[in-house]
């Protein structure tokens, strides 16, 4: 802001408080001395109305208003520019609170901060306050019993598109993920999606039409076996899933394989390093590890904690 | 003067009312007009991209702003939810601005990549499909109507004669940015690109390893 326009609200403020000032004066300075006597000279029915001076208590209190104000503006921002004595900010004292309570949570997690995810998943504290990291940040997406949904994975079991180890986990969470599978409608055409679409299901164990599924394993092996391997069976540095078993993100019927193949899909798992910071991140992979609230604990779980 | 000659005149009393209340607004309004600090953009900040200004005007027809804002304010648990308070800078390029206090839902100034593009996709055409617990009404249709290229031309000529720093390329570039795509994937686009410029801070600070080893 430049100096005249700070000058024109200063000027503005301060002749506006002082002109409250003068009207309060000039209202109040003939005070009637017999205030029992003088009506407004309305009448209704025979019902006249005091015109009674405001009590001085009540005018005091106006005057106080205005030393009030005077204070506050010395003290705090409001005259144009003029920062106010104290310097206060509405930033600054966000980072004061910020700082204080960082300081507590970090406190709080310092004690799990040293210590390996795969010793947290035993760690009934731990495991209670990664609940509620993930009911806040995870469960939107993977619900709130982290079974997830379509196109969400299921946590709670032991497949795990980019790997099940704490570590990886942890770098899902932290860093995110991008699945993208192309689409392959242009590449393959009708035909070849439907046929490939009938080896993919009988990659995964169902009855298929033999001459089909042995035309769709052609085009597997050319297109396909580059991610999800040439037995079908994923790849979790990629995210490629694995093909063979029972577990379908994205649906495993024909419809759904043959969508999935034509025009592809684009899963997104977002980066929460800048939202939750690691420490709490931790937590919450080492509830989600340690079963996520039912009782078996899933693949990769860790060792069971040491006596100390 | 007795004030009984302004209560019993109502034009006078009008106009003195009139005098009372410009005065405020003299001194809270009229400097923001010419304040720089309103008027500049944040470093970086580009006005928005056109299947973003269209999902912006979609955001703006369907209401959303009567539950959602987009204004964190600099309280430590408006923060600690949705990220960095936020600036002036930001709203540079929204007309009209979309601050506010009403979250019926939550304050949406920093979703921009907290969800996946697919999560929107879903979230917006059956909330409840993704959010058991919610009460926003679903928006089905925009996924089946296309985004007219001609109306976010004309949109953008506008905003770049109210001073929005479009170029020529980016106006002839306005039919290959949206052609094809749905009024969902405008909205879209245009809620993973909020807060795309508010300054980010690391949620846990380094001190934290720091802490650790002194507790120890």
């Amino acid at each position: 802001m430049n100096a005249g326009w700070s000058f024109y609200i200063a000027i503005f403020t301060v002749v506006n408080i002082l002109a409250c000032l003068w009207l309060l004066w000039w209202t109040s300075r003939h005070r009637t001395k017999d205030e029992a006597t003088e009506t407004t000279g309305h009448t209704w029915d025979g019902l006249t109305e005091y015109n009674k001076p405001l009590p001085r208590w009540w005018l005091n209190l106006f005057y106080a208003t205005i030393a009030f104000a005077f204070a506050y503006l010395v003290l705090f921002p409001g005259l144009g520019s003029f920062a106010g004595t104290k310097q206060w900010t509405s930033s600054d004292e966000l980072a004061t609170e910020q700082q204080a309570a960082n300081a507590k949570r970090d406190a709080a997690l310092a004690r799990y901060a040293q210590r390996p995810v795969a010793e947290l998943v035993h760690d009934e504290s731990a495991l209670a306050l990664g609940r509620g990291v993930f009911a806040n940040h995870c469960a939107a997406c993977h619900g709130s019993d982290a079974r997830g949904a379509r196109g969400y994975p299921n946590l709670t079991d032991a497949d795990w598109l980019w790997g099940g180890e704490p570590e990886r986990v942890l770098e899902t969470v932290l860093d995110g993920r991008n699945a993208a599978m192309p689409a392959l409608g242009g590449v393959l055409g009708d035909d070849g999606v439907a046929e490939t679409a009938v080896y993919v299901q009988k990659l995964a164990g169902g009855p298929v039409d033999p001459a089909l599924a042995s035309r769709g394993e052609r085009r597997f092996a050319t297109l396909c076996a580059a991610c999800h391997g040439a037995d079908g069976k994923g790849n979790p540095a990629l995210g490629a899933p694995n093909l063979t078993d029972d577990t379908w993100l994205y649906g495993g019927d024909l419809a759904a394989i043959t969508q999935t193949i034509r025009d592809g899909r684009d899963g997104a798992m977002p980066a929460h390093r800048t939202l939750i910071g690691e420490p709490r991140a931790r937590l919450a992979v080492a509830w989600v590890l340690s079963g996520a609230g039912s009782a078996a604990p899933a693949a990769g779980a860790g060792t069971p904690p040491q006596s100390p | 003067m007795n004030h009984e000659k302004v209560e019993k005149n109502a034009a006078l009393m009008g106009v003195l009312i009139a005098i009372v209340i410009a005065v405020g607004g003299l001194v809270e309004i009229v400097p923001l007009m010419y304040q720089a600090q309103v008027v500049e953009p944040l470093p970086g900040m580009k006005p928005y991209p056109a299947l973003e200004l269209a999902g912006r005007d979609i955001y703006v027809r369907e209401g959303c702003y009567n539950c959602h804002s987009q204004m964190v304010r600099t309280l430590r648990f408006e923060t600690e939810r949705y990220g960095h308070h936020s600036l002036a800078g930001e709203s540079v390029y929204d007309r009209p601005f979309q601050w506010g206090s009403k979250r019926t839902g939550p304050d949406l100034a920093r979703v921009g990549g907290r969800y996946s593009d697919d999560w929107h996709r879903v979230h917006l055409i059956d909330p409840r499909a993704v959010v058991p617990e919610s009460n926003m009404p679903g928006f089905p249709w925009l996924a089946e109507t296309p985004v007219d290229a001609a109306t976010i031309r004309r949109h953008m000529e506008g905003l770049r004669t109210l001073g929005d720093p479009y170029t020529a390329d980016d106006l002839d570039g306005v039919n290959a940015a949206v052609d094809g795509h749905s009024e969902l994937d405008a909205l879209v686009a245009y809620l993973q690109g909020l807060g795309r410029y508010a300054p980010r801070v690391e949620a846990a600070p380094a001190a934290a390893a720091g802490a650790a080893t002194a507790t120890k």
